[in-house]
């Protein structure tokens, strides 16, 4: 168990920039997820953890071990970091046992050894048999994580763990790597580009765009106080309005709106969140009404909805309960609930 | 790096009977080198050596495509049979079919006789990788094509052949770079080529100049073919794009066309196998009258098995980095590497012989026909087989594999040994396998460097053979064409798709 600390870890590709000046510590036991779109270079930062990478600078520390830093490199096998790659990649030449103890050294590959991790993954002992393609996606992924956890790791990196699992097995997938970690009290790093993901079950949460940290915040503090606008419409699926501010107050198309940090004024942009919005049914004629409905995605549970608003501004994305859809091409009044967040400046053109 | 480096020794090896041809060819004076080729032997024997190889791709590449046709497109009985009867004529080394022939009658000494003979033993060249082709090939885009207004003939004109056309350009390549080193054959038929002049040379002066620049020669026209093949492979896309389960062919109706097909296959097969095998059974019974050695039979057996076992195991070791460089580490390195590999295979035995034959006399009299310099003639001749199947596992076998294993905590060599490895296993047998089986039937080269006292089943077969000790010859022949059987079995299966059991 220990914590991870990186300062200044800066990687180049050739002429191509991938990680700039990246500060980030996680903590002893915690788990942080590392999010941002493709090609962020999120996948890099972990292969630098792991050692599959060396950094062009900056130092990397594990517990009291500098790993990478002015003593050169310490290579992967020496780190005692797990690594749990896409798709969990188990050995398809090893039944499930001789994949858990794989990690062990010979005296260690104990059928205790091997029931222990078993139980700790909920993995029923006559699969310890089978062989990686007899298994479902769901067994292969505890598989993966028992094996990168029977050497007992300092640190466990999960490289987008759970893309290739369908979205039922996901949810569930998800639940049961947290519950496996806090129960192994072993800190981790999770790489992901689905923010509903990071969001529930990360600790922290670390947004990496273009190669640098944009924000590292807990989940409540990254969705409600977002740093600039782009992260807010790339964690929360807000949309953004343009508006003048003033003394804690947004004037723009959908009127005067109640802003929660009064900080900025003059020129801006708000920020207001698809379950903040409110639509309201008007008549076909309805000359107040102000939006007109433009796309319906229902999930069952509810539904998305977009709204087209006068004027050149963004559509609007609000979220309804699955009783009160409305149609496209209706007519509705919009109403906002609650304060929004205000950025200061203009959108870009 | 390590890697690096035994890739580098690998190719340098590769390299010796090539730099040999090179070097040997830069060092003639003008004069000499003008000498030595502008004769009329040298006119007579290209003369010989193009006519045959035109003969034998015209006949080869019409049965490839038109068996090929049959076998995957129409619906013909038996298909599978025929698949199976189309490919076994491999099994029979060339020179045991001309034995074949030219034991019931000399009347095959001729050109004709050595174009029939030749195409019967190389014909499944063609035919494999057009069925292979065949099998990857969309049928939607046939079907395409009828819907747009093309008749049967059309479409196979336009849709079809434009499909296999690599691969009926591949299998020619190779027919014709077995043209250039058929040995055993031609000289059983007397159709005097380059390769056979070379080693009537070489019996008679081992060394000499006219034998050395005619190896020149015919090096240097298999380099060519070699850069024609490169030329024309690269930059060629898939023969189906996108994923997804295809559809079984609709196959044409042969019809009334069913019968002649059945019987122009079934007089192939006869010409092919029938003649060849019937005759060597003939000589076996005849034989087996007069004198059935069994001591040297099985002295021979043991001592072909062992330098193929020896051979197979230099070649695996040999290929390994060779793949491993060219699967995990792409560059230019790597590829120059590889690509060396491959270029030194162009090179007939009787080339291969000969350099290693004046390169260890001028250089390392003490290994002359020894054991050593025999396996190195081995492994450069038959390196590629092992690096192809050894790569194509390799290919499947995931690096993130041997991340996850360095993140348990084992080194670079020790992730290799117990994650790469193992699941390579079927690439590496397989390589192996066909090294083994293409020794135990090498002739040429084996003749030239086999060490005094040493007696293989070929060179057993044709010294009877040559002496006209037909029936002595006939056990040899046999047990060389069992032994070639798993190999040629390997290669249908390969050529037509076959994969490794984990990697699926």
């Amino acid at each position: 168990m220990a914590a991870v600390t990186m300062t200044g870890i800066t990687k180049s590709y050739g002429a191509q920039r991938v990680l700039t000046g990246i500060d980030l510590t996680v903590a002893d036991g915690e788990l942080v997820a590392l999010l941002g779109p493709s090609g962020c270079g999120k996948t890099t930062l972990l292969r630098i953890i792991a050692g599959f990478a060396a950094p062009d600078e900056g130092t990397l520390t594990v517990g009291d071990d500098e790993l990478v830093g002015a003593r050169g490199s310490v290579p992967a096998e020496r780190r005692r970091i797990g690594y749990v790659p896409q798709e969990g990649a188990l050995f398809p030449h090893l039944p499930v046992r001789g994949n858990i103890l794989f990690g062990l050294p010979r005296r260690e590959r104990t059928a205790d050894r091997l029931a222990e991790m078993m139980e700790l993954a909920e993995l029923p002992a006559h699969l310890a048999a089978s062989y990686p393609h007899q298994l479902s996606g769901g067994q292969q992924h505890r598989v993966a994580l028992a094996r990168a956890l029977a050497p007992r790791p300092r640190v466990i990196l999960l490289d987008e763990p759970f893309a290739a699992l369908d979205a039922a097995l996901r949810e569930s997938a998800g639940r049961e790597v947290t519950r496996l970690l806090r129960a192994a009290g072993t800190t981790a790093v999770l790489v992901t580009h689905d923010q509903s993901e990071a969001l529930s079950l990360a600790d922290r949460v670390a947004v990496l765009r273009h190669g640098r940290l944009a924000q590292v915040a807990d989940p409540v503090g990254l969705y409600t106080a977002p740093a600039d606008v782009d992260i807010a419409s790339f964690v929360g699926g807000a949309s953004v309005l343009p508006a003048s501010l003033q003394n804690g107050s947004a004037q723009c198309v959908l009127g005067d709106l109640r802003v929660e940090n009064p900080g900025p004024t003059g020129e801006g942009r708000v920020l207001v969140r698809p379950e903040q919005v409110h639509l309201r049914p008007a008549a076909a004629g309805a000359k107040d009404a102000v939006g007109v409905v433009t796309e319906v995605r229902y999930f069952g549970h509810g539904a998305q909805v977009r709204v087209e608003l006068p004027g050149t501004t963004p559509l609007l994305v609000a979220r309804v309960a699955g009783a009160e859809l409305p149609a496209v091409g209706d007519k509705v009044y919009v109403e906002v609930q609650g304060p929004v967040r205000a950025y200061p400046g203009e959108a870009p053109a | 790096m390590l890697l690096v480096l035994a890739g580098l020794l690998v190719a340098a090896l590769a390299l010796l009977p090539f730099g040999y041809v090179v070097v040997y060819a830069a060092t003639l004076s003008p004069q000499d080198a003008w000498d030595l080729v502008v004769r009329p032997r040298v006119g007579e024997l290209a003369t010989n050596t193009l006519a045959l190889m035109g003969g034998v791709l015209a006949v080869t590449g019409l049965l490839g495509l038109g068996c090929a046709w049959l076998v995957e497109r129409t619906d013909l009985p038996l298909r599978t049979l025929w698949h199976v009867l189309l490919a076994a004529p491999l099994a029979v080394p060339a020179f045991v079919n001309s034995y074949g022939w030219v034991s019931l009658t000399h009347d095959v000494q001729s050109y004709r006789g050595a174009v029939l003979i030749v195409s019967m033993s190389y014909f499944p060249l063609v035919y494999l990788p057009i069925v292979a082709a065949l099998r990857m090939l969309d049928p939607a885009h046939e079907e395409v094509a009828r819907s747009l207004g093309y008749g049967s003939a059309a479409t196979f004109r336009r849709v079809l052949l434009p499909g296999v056309r690599p691969a009926l350009l591949g299998g020619a390549l190779l027919v014709a770079l077995h043209c250039l080193a058929e040995f055993g054959a031609l000289q059983m038929l007397a159709y005097p080529t380059f390769t056979t002049a070379i080693f009537d040379q070489y019996a008679s002066a081992f060394s000499s100049a006219g034998a050395n620049v005619l190896a020149c020669l015919l090096g240097l026209a298999c380099l060519l073919l070699v850069l024609l093949e490169l030329r024309l492979r690269g930059g060629r896309a898939l023969a189906r794009v996108g994923e997804g389960a295809r559809r079984p062919v609709e196959r044409v109706r042969l019809g009334l066309w069913r019968l002649p097909a059945l019987a122009a296959l079934t007089g192939l097969i006869t010409l092919a196998l029938g003649v060849p095998i019937g005759s060597l059974v003939h000589w076996l019974v005849v034989g087996s009258s007069t004198e059935f050695p069994v001591g040297d039979l099985v002295s021979a057996a043991v001592s072909t098995v062992s330098l193929a076992a020896a051979a197979a195991g230099v070649a695996t070791a040999m290929a390994l980095p060779v793949a491993w460089l060219a699967v995990r580490y792409r560059g230019a390195a790597s590829n120059v590497v590889e690509r060396t590999t491959f270029m030194a295979h162009a090179l007939p035995g009787i080339v291969v012989g000969l350099a290693l034959v004046t390169i260890s006399i001028r250089y390392a009299q003490p290994i002359y026909q020894t054991v050593p310099v025999l396996l190195a003639a081995y492994a450069i001749l038959f390196l590629p087989r092992s690096v192809v199947s050894i790569r194509a596992s390799l290919e499947h076998a995931p690096p993130v594999l041997d991340e996850v294993a360095r993140s348990l905590g084992l080194g670079r060599l020790k992730a290799a040994w117990r994650v790469t490895v193992p699941l390579i296993q079927p690439g590496l047998g397989a390589g192996a396998a066909l090294v083994f089986l293409s020794v135990s039937t090498e002739l040429t080269a084996t003749l030239m460097l086999a060490p005094l006292g040493t007696n293989t089943l070929a060179m057993e077969f044709w010294s009877n053979s040559s002496s006209v000790k037909y029936g002595a010859a006939a056990p040899y022949a046999l047990l060389l064409v069992l032994l070639s059987l798993p190999a040629t079995w390997l290669l249908a299966t390969r050529a037509t798709g076959g994969g490794s059991r984990w990697l699926q």
